[in-house]
């Protein structure tokens, strides 16, 4: 029993992690109908950033919650510059091309990015020292005690202030009603006055600052980033918008944490070695039986 | 050009200039460097100022030359002529290639190295032939083809060392085994739209590797298979000196012993079966099934009207393309006598479907030019490893934003209804 908790604690975290790169790849889906296959790597990009802001305020010895803070602005704003190029070079110039045209763009931008991250910083993994120690225990008086570190703590109590913060922006403001509209019908939405380029941009904007949050969750959680996280990372948070029904916010979130879990205590039950098998596989069962998800629309082929 | 223009541009440059800062900023500026305990920052900004004064004198070229779009005509109608020039000679052009790579081995100038170079490319265009199948005619995305390949490499390594069997008995069994799981994965994934069964091919291949990795009792993990038999010429081995009762390949021909030899026929092994592959596809595009792959390409709905069953359409062209990525695994099993998980990742798939992409979907000779120029040229180039996967890349958006349908477009479908309607 205090094994489970304490797998549902260490699920919950992962899944929070992966329901914020979710988002992106579910807005970009939403919006343009595309598989962002460069976002894991964004994602990437946005680790290393906050690694690098992490080193430079390590040396300034300025109080905690300040770094925090001011790391996770500085990624946000650097990894959505990169957001934002990336929409301009690659997939803006392929609206209304054939339908895998995008997708492969985005295949050729991820190995881009990918390489290119690894030329400038280096192909080894990059350790970081740990910035939070201790935590909560419960069950003390058990056999096996339950951790609950302040880290764990920091990434959801993020996640949960981001996702509201996220959820307004979206359902209250203009902003998120011109997001709204350009989903359902661009050309409508273009014709009421709305910039749907902007509106597009902004979209990446978004998604890329909050898959950088997760790098920095990711950095922090981990200790230890190579180029290369981005690519596994990627495909589990994709599984998770699938999961909860592409295209839906809230299902992005659900989904995230889903297979956080599954992936968590498939590692702790069953197989160390096959938990990425587990996430692939929950990704080719759901696409198969379930590819709208938990809460997605069914999807209409029409001529 | 008035001079409002060109403050316009000036703005504008500046503002890509800023983009560009902040882009190469952090990542390229802070390089970070492990020593001893912890890490470390080197800052590199002179490379950083040469990026950023690079992307902004570019961009103002760009605007103040508002000749781009005729650059660019330029370029596309170079192109266009180059296709139609290799269509009206295809026929001439594929007999010089041929009659050239017959006889490659055997011109003055080419050594050790140029055969092993040539082999690669070759590999690489048998591979590019298969999943031709898959993504030029059928219209599928596999990014997983990697995973048959590597089953194919397996099949013959596990085979080859456990029963001792020859080359040419594994080399079809390899290619069973190889399509078989191409149905195995095709069967329940075909119905998917085709962005979603990209992603699960690639799933798919990712499975296929980890199992490589953690299965040990069978795939002996992250060591890999060493000590495949090499293949022997119809049953007379390459060796200097042949086991008793034996004769070797030197021996019999009375030649000198030389190593070359081997290489040789490894290299017209791999021409013969990429060849087989080519001459396979071309016919089976004039079949009912070749036919029915490219309809259900161009019109998916329309073909289920017509009653063209897509998922058994599809799963042959799965199968087949499969089998041909088996065929070349088990050759790549007995040329390099080792496999190990390290040779079937991602970014083989990645590199695979690149060549098809970007020597246009469908066209057998633009997948040639593709694997000689992007597994050729790079190979002159291999100090520069990491720079030429950015180049890949970058090529795969370039192509696609400009070009999107390849270097040599060859999409249309075989046959039209009138005529030869555009």
């Amino acid at each position: 029993m205090e094994y489970f908790i304490q797998q549902l604690v260490n699920g919950i975290t992962l899944g929070s992690i992966y329901g914020l790169i979710a988002i992106g790849y579910t807005m970009v889906y939403g919006i343009i109908g595309m598989i962002n296959f460069a976002h894991g790597d964004i994602f990437m990009i946005g680790a290393f950033v906050a690694l690098i802001s992490f080193i430079i305020f390590g040396l300034t010895g300025v109080a905690l919650p300040i770094i925090l803070l001011l790391v996770l602005l500085i990624a946000m704003l650097f990894t959505a510059c990169y957001g934002w190029t990336v929409e301009k070079l690659a997939y803006k110039p392929l609206r209304g091309s054939f339908r895998l045209a995008p997708l492969i763009s985005a295949l050729g931008m991820s190995i881009v990015l990918q390489n290119y991250v690894q030329v400038s910083q280096g192909a080894r993994v990059k350790p970081m020292q740990p910035l939070f120690s201790g935590g909560l225990e419960f069950f003390k008086n058990s056999e096996f005690i339950v951790t609950v570190s302040y880290l764990q703590i920091f990434i959801v109590v993020l996640t949960i202030i981001l996702m509201g913060i996220f959820t307004y922006l979206i359902t209250k403001t203009d902003l998120g009603r011109a997001q709204r509209a350009c989903e359902q019908d661009r050309t409508m939405t273009a014709l009421l006055g709305i910039n749907v380029d902007r509106t597009i941009s902004i979209t990446f904007i978004i998604g890329s600052s909050l898959a950088s949050v997760a790098g920095m969750m990711f950095v922090l959680y981990y200790g230890v980033i190579d180029f290369y996280i981005g690519f596994l990372a990627g495909i589990k948070a994709f599984t998770a918008a699938v999961l909860g029904g592409i295209g839906s916010l809230p299902g992005a979130m659900l989904g995230g944490l889903l297979i956080g879990l599954i992936e968590t205590f498939w590692a702790g039950y069953v197989s160390l070695e096959y938990k990425d098998v587990a996430a692939f596989s929950v990704l080719i069962v759901v696409l198969i039986f379930f590819p709208t998800g938990f809460l997605g629309k069914p999807d209409i082929e029409k001529v | 050009m008035e001079k409002k223009d060109i403050i316009q541009s000036f703005k504008d440059s500046l503002f890509t200039g800023l983009i560009a800062l902040a882009l190469f900023g952090p990542i390229v500026g802070l390089r970070t460097v492990s020593k001893g305990e912890g890490l470390f920052i080197t800052p590199q900004w002179g490379v950083v100022f040469l990026l950023v004064g690079l992307c902004i004198l570019g961009r103002f070229l760009i605007n103040i030359n508002s000749a781009r779009r005729k650059e660019f005509k330029i370029f596309s109608t170079l192109s266009s002529k180059f296709s139609s020039i290799t269509e009206d000679k295809a026929k001439h052009f594929a007999i010089t290639g041929i009659l050239f790579a017959v006889v490659f081995p055997f011109l003055p100038f080419t050594d050790r190295y140029f055969m092993d170079v040539a082999i690669m490319i070759l590999t690489y265009i048998m591979l590019g032939w298969g999943l031709n199948i898959v993504v030029g005619l059928a219209g599928l995305l596999d990014l997983g083809y990697v995973a048959f390949y590597a089953v194919g490499a397996y099949s013959y390594a596990l085979i080859a060392t456990t029963f001792g069997w020859s080359f040419w008995i594994c080399l079809p069994l390899a290619g069973v085994f190889a399509a078989f799981f191409g149905i195995l994965l095709g069967f329940p994934v075909l119905r998917l739209r085709g962005d979603y069964l990209a992603i699960v091919t690639l799933g798919f291949g990712e499975i296929i590797r980890i199992i490589l990795i953690n299965w040990y009792e069978v795939t002996n993990g992250p060591d890999g298979i060493t000590g495949i038999p090499r293949p022997s010429f119809f049953g007379l081995p390459f060796k200097r000196s042949p086991d008793e009762g034996e004769t070797s390949f030197h021996l019999f021909f009375n030649l000198e012993y030389s190593t070359m030899h081997r290489i040789i026929f490894l290299y017209y092994l791999i021409l013969v079966l990429a060849l087989i592959t080519n001459y396979f596809t071309l016919k089976i595009r004039k079949l009912p099934v070749g036919r029915a792959w490219e309809a259900l390409r161009e019109d998916e709905i329309a073909c289920k009207s017509l009653g063209v069953n897509p998922t058994n359409t599809k799963l042959t062209a799965f199968a087949i393309g499969a089998m041909f990525g088996g065929f070349a695994g088990s050759f790549f099993a007995t040329r390099q006598a080792f496999i190990s998980p390290e040779s079937f990742t991602f970014i083989e798939s990645a590199i695979i479907v690149a060549i098809v992409v970007l020597g246009g979907m469908g066209s057998q000779t633009g997948v040639v030019l593709a694997s000689i120029f992007l597994i050729g040229i790079t190979e002159m180039f291999r100090d520069l490893e990491q720079f030429r996967m950015i180049a890949f890349g970058g090529a795969m958006v370039l192509i696609m934003v400009f070009k999107p349908k390849g270097i040599l477009a060859n999409r249309k479908p075989t046959i039209l209804m009138h005529g030869d309607k555009k």
